[in-house]
């Protein structure tokens, strides 16, 4: 099991309800990660999510996850 | 080079006067204004969420491709964080060069990765009352369909 902190952002908080979550996981990728919350918190939804970090760098949806792991899922950016 | 996230202001003067080079010819600035309508809906003011760390990092990173892929002398960005009303600066570009069209290129390559890369995401708050998150509609509307991650992004 990795214990893994969650953050969301913009419109994932709002639907979430919460920023953060401490979480332990069998999950192996940000993927496997972001379906796991999908159940969690039903307000998010998989077709939605756009970009992953981990530990404040960009990430692939393979990328594999480390114990300890801070884990941000983006949804839909929208700068300018 | 400069990139930043600014909660006021935008300094346009500033900006330009950090790119100042006298071996240049052309300086193209685009500046992203709030504007009172979109999708047939009249806007407020706007509010922009941006996760500062890493908005900085991929911000200074998408500056230095612009610096590499195009020969110009010099490139900035500034982008606000906030509640923004309505005709105020949410973005400035520029690039600085020897001569006009790579300077229009490269600051065109900017704004446009700043749009889809950066995390960063604004609300429109409408004269309604109504507010929503831009280009999260399917968010707000989420179905909870198993659809493959990767095709997921932006519409910019």
């Amino acid at each position: 099991m990795k214990n893994i902190r969650v953050r969301f952002f913009a419109i994932f908080r709002e639907n979430a309800g919460v920023e953060t979550y401490q979480h332990q996981t069998r999950s192996e990728t940000t993927m496997e990660l972001f379906k796991e919350m999908t159940g969690i918190f039903p307000g998010l939804s998989i077709e939605t999510a756009a970009l992953v970090a981990i530990n404040d760098t960009m990430a692939g949806w393979e990328q594999q996850l480390s114990d300890g792991d801070e884990v941000l899922f983006f949804p839909p950016v929208a700068g300018g | 080079m400069i990139f930043t996230i600014t909660d006021t202001k935008i300094d346009r003067d500033g900006l330009r006067a950090s790119l100042l080079n006298p071996a240049s010819g052309a300086c193209v600035m685009f500046e992203g204004w709030i504007r009172n309508h979109n999708d047939g809906q009249e806007v407020l003011r706007l509010e922009y969420e941006v996760y500062r760390p890493l908005a900085s990092s991929e911000g200074k990173r998408i500056l230095r491709e612009a610096m590499g892929n195009f020969d110009i002398q010099d490139a900035g960005c500034i982008h606000r964080e906030g509640l923004l009303e309505l005709s105020e600066t949410a973005v400035m570009a520029a690039a600085v060069a020897v001569h006009r069209d790579e300077a229009f290129n490269a600051c065109k390559y900017i704004i446009d990765e700043v749009k889809h890369r950066l995390p960063i995401w604004k609300k429109e708050h409408y004269v309604n009352g109504d507010a929503h998150w831009v280009n999260c509609q399917r968010c707000a509307n989420h179905a909870g369909t198993s659809k493959a991650l990767p095709g997921a992004a932006a519409d910019g």
